[in-house]
């Protein structure tokens, strides 16, 4: 049986502009970008809750034809997204469906999900989708902004409750968040009236991430703008090396062995092996 | 009249305690506030010295640890992390910390 779900679907593929901006930040928002009618569906499916899948399930099996989950990943912004983000055919790690209950009085602890993930040269995503609008109050998902290459196992970041610049999402209804499988991440208390619902699919790649996206503007100058963006927690000195952390992942999403930025990574690379004449 | 521990902790942003505070976080030990993840956006001292200034008292700062050789430009937990304290008296115990202690942590 053949599981191909890719030629089925496509969409806008990210630009070079948009891949360097979620190098840096670890995320990729989309707002809005589930029509009203579906986000009434999808409140009512995540009432309901989803049945479990198989770890590593491919799309087509996970989600039958038709269903709600298959159709939010067809949506074209999604699934173009989806594609540059981990290339075709993505297998199904698992998802869930997140409820953060009225005043349930406590948050999560800040989280990376699953287990310490170390890998240079691949990464999963997870897909965030809100199918209604979140307020402050209602205890949004708090993100920190390029926290997805810090070496830290689960829930041994719960220590921070806030840092300078995080994320506490705020977001209209039918919004699509990917994150980079490392992303600092917690459900945040939720102080309202209002049952708050999150839907979450985490995808592993099947293919190399390698310019998996519209290259085309590669050479853009806010490419580099983009990775080299620094966000108020780092320390200063941490967040160079975030930058050579990010010089490598570039490096290896694009193959391109000799991009640098600031010269970081080639200064501390330089072992000239030749003889002095 | 009881004694309470109120703890605050400081994310520095150099191993100099008069930086610049990156991330904070605030233990209640008198049970009449419940700080936790993602409450706010703004830091509650611009310093750790800003933060002696108001009466908080330093118990605890990171030490300055080399990289692990061969691992010299990881980036993992956050380096400059000082614990400071204020004692607070208070009338009675507030009895919420049973209730804390009984509740189930919400998976992640």
């Amino acid at each position: 049986m053949t599981h191909t779900w890719e030629h089925t679907t496509g969409g806008p593929l990210s630009s070079s502009v948009r891949m360097a901006r979620f190098v840096a930040h670890g995320s990729l928002r989309l707002d809005a970008v589930v029509p009203p009618e579906m986000n009434a569906e999808g409140m009512q499916v995540l009432r309901r809750g989803l049945p479990d899948v198989p770890y590593g399930s491919p799309v087509p099996d996970a989600y039958p034809k038709g269903s709600f989950a298959r159709r939010l990943l067809e949506l074209p912004v999604v699934a173009g997204a989806l594609r540059s983000l981990v290339g075709p055919d993505p297998t199904v790690d698992h998802h869930a469906v997140h409820i953060r209950e009225p005043r349930e009085g406590q948050a999560q602890p800040l989280h990376g999900d699953a287990i310490i993930d170390v890998r240079t040269d691949a990464f999963d995503v997870q897909l965030m989708y809100y199918p209604q609008d979140v307020t402050l109050d209602m205890g949004g998902t708090l993100s920190v902004p390029g926290s997805h290459l810090r070496r830290t196992n689960e829930s041994d970041t719960g220590r921070y409750q806030n840092l300078r610049g995080q994320s506490r999402l705020v977001c209209p209804a039918g919004t699509v968040v990917f994150l980079h499988h490392g992303l600092w991440h917690g459900g945040r208390r939720n102080d309202s009236d209002t049952v708050r619902y999150m839907f979450k699919i985490r995808f592993n790649p099947t293919v190399r991430q390698r310019r998996l996206w519209d290259t085309s503007d590669l050479a853009d100058p806010r490419v580099a703008e983009e990775l080299a963006t620094t966000f108020p927690w780092y320390e200063p000195a941490t967040g160079r090396l975030e930058i050579y952390n990010r010089v490598l992942m570039w490096r290896a999403l694009t193959g391109d062995d000799t991009f640098d930025l600031d010269h970081w990574v080639t200064r501390v690379s330089n072992r000239p092996q030749g003889e002095a004449a | 009249m009881t004694i309470r521990q109120q703890v605050l902790v400081l994310y520095l942003a150099t191993s100099a305690l008069d930086s610049d505070v990156v991330g904070w976080s605030a233990y209640d030990g008198t049970g009449r506030t419940s700080p936790t993840t993602g409450d706010g956006d703004e830091p509650p001292y611009r310093s750790g010295v800003h933060a002696l200034e108001d009466g908080w008292r330093l118990f605890q700062a990171a030490q300055l640890i080399p990289p692990y050789p061969g691992r010299e430009y990881d980036v993992s937990f956050l380096k400059h992390e000082f614990f400071f304290e204020r004692l607070v008296e208070t009338e009675t115990g507030s009895g919420a910390g049973e209730l804390r202690r009984g509740r189930l942590r919400s998976a992640p």
